[in-house]
C-alpha cells in the first residue's frame, strides 16, 4: 500500500516523459474549462425553484404557501424564486451554503419530513435556521432586491416609515425582525420575540 | 281527497306569485340571474392612514385605520398582536388591545389575551374607500337627543 502511494507519488513529482509542454498547457486548460464549467452548469442547475420543488417536501408545503404571497404573484410580475431567498448570491457565501445543503440531501434520504406532520412537528426547528442565517448576514438576500439606499420613506404608510427610519436606519434591527412569514406560513410563535 | 284536491286549486295561485317574485328581482346586490355567474368586483384599496375614526357608539369595536392584508391570524400566530399586545406596545407604540381583551367571561383577568378575543377581525376591521352598496340611515346617539331636544 504504502508502496503504491510512493509510486504514485514519483509519477506526479516527475517530469511528462510523452508529452509536450504546450500540450500539457493546452489539454490542462480544456479540461479546467469542461470541468468548472460543469460544476457551475450543475451548481446552477441546483439553484432553481423547479429543482427545489422536485422533491414533494418543497413541493407540498412551503411552495404551495409561497403561491398566495405577494413574492409569487402581485401587480408587476416580479417575481422572488426559492434560491433568491435562501441561497446567497455571492459565490463564495453560495458555495458555503450549497455544502450546508448536503444536511438536506441527508434529510430527504432518512425521511426527516417526508410527511406533512413530521414538517410541522420540525417547522419551528427550520424556520429558526433561517431566521438566524438571515439576522447573522443582515437580511442579505432581502437587501438583494429590497436596497434601503433607495427606499424612498415618503411613498411608504406611517408606521412603516416609522419603522425603517429608526430601527433599520440605525443598523439595530434587520429586515428579519419584523417580517417573518412573508413567504411562508410561520410555525407556533410563542415564545419568539416581538410576537404576542 | 281533500288536501290534494286544494292544493290543485292553489296550483294558478302559486305560479302567479312565483311570477311575480321573479319580476321583483329578490335578489337586489346581486346584479345577474341567480344561475348567472356575475363578473366580480374589483378589489378595493384599504385605507391606510392611520388616522383614528370616530366610533358610532362606546361600545363599537374601533375600526383598523391601516391596511391588514396579508396578516395572519391563526393557531401558530397573530400578526394584530405583535404591535397591539401589552408586551409590544411600548415599541410598536400601537394602541394597546383593551383590558376587556385579557378577561374572561366571568371578568377574571388573564395573563394572555383570552382566547374568545384572539381573532380580531372577527369584530375589527379596515374600512375601505368604496361607495356604500346600500343606504345607511344610522344615527347616532348624539343626533337622536338632538332632535328629540328640537320637538
Amino acid at each position: 500500500m504504502l508502496n503504491k502511494i510512493k509510486e504514485l507519488w514519483g509519477t506526479i513529482s516527475s517530469p511528462s516523459r510523452y508529452y509536450s509542454f504546450g500540450i500539457l498547457i493546452i489539454a490542462g486548460f480544456v479540461a479546467g474549462v469542461i470541468f468548472w464549467g460543469g460544476f457551475n452548469t450543475v451548481l446552477e442547475a441546483t439553484n432553481t425553484e423547479t429543482f427545489c420543488i422536485s422533491c414533494h417536501e418543497m413541493n407540498d408545503n412551503v411552495y404551495q404557501e409561497l403561491k398566495s404571497t405577494i413574492h409569487y404573484t402581485n401587480r408587476s410580475g416580479v417575481r422572488a424564486t426559492c434560491p433568491d431567498c435562501h441561497v446567497p448570491h455571492d459565490w463564495t457565501d453560495k458555495i458555503a451554503r450549497k455544502m450546508q445543503a448536503s444536511k438536506e440531501v441527508w434529510g430527504k434520504i432518512f425521511k426527516t419530513i417526508s410527511t406533512r406532520e413530521k414538517f410541522l412537528a420540525k417547522r419551528k426547528e427550520l424556520a429558526q435556521h433561517e431566521w438566524d442565517r438571515f439576522k447573522a448576514n443582515d437580511s442579505l438576500e432581502c437587501r438583494n432586491c429590497h436596497d434601503f439606499e433607495y427606499m424612498d420613506f415618503t411613498r411608504q404608510g406611517k408606521r412603516a416609515e416609522a419603522a425603517h427610519s429608526t430601527g433599520l436606519a440605525q443598523g439595530k434591527k434587520t429586515c428579519i425582525d419584523c417580517h417573518k412569514g412573508i413567504a411562508h406560513e410561520l410555525p407556533d410563535m410563542a415564545g419568539v420575540e416581538g410576537w404576542q | 281527497m281533500k288536501p290534494l284536491l286544494f292544493i290543485l286549486l292553489l296550483m294558478p295561485f302559486l305560479v302567479i306569485v312565483e311570477q311575480a317574485m321573479a319580476e321583483q328581482n329578490i335578489a337586489t346586490l346581486r346584479s345577474a340571474e341567480i344561475a348567472v355567474e356575475p363578473e366580480a368586483p374589483r378589489l378595493g384599496n384599504e385605507e391606510n392612514k392611520d388616522i383614528k375614526r370616530k366610533r358610532n357608539y362606546p361600545m363599537q369595536p374601533p375600526t383598523i385605520p391601516h391596511k391588514t392584508a396579508n396578516y395572519r391570524i391563526d393557531l401558530n400566530s397573530n400578526k394584530c398582536l405583535a404591535c397591539h399586545s401589552r408586551r409590544q406596545v411600548d415599541e410598536s407604540q400601537a394602541p394597546m388591545v383593551s383590558v376587556t381583551h385579557y378577561m374572561d367571561r366571568d371578568g377574571n383577568f388573564l395573563a394572555e389575551v383570552s382566547p374568545r378575543r384572539y381573532f380580531c377581525n372577527q369584530c375589527h376591521v379596515p374600512q375601505g374607500d368604496v361607495k356604500p352598496l346600500v343606504e345607511n340611515t344610522f344615527q347616532d346617539v348624539d343626533a337622536i337627543l338632538d332632535n328629540k331636544n328640537k320637538k
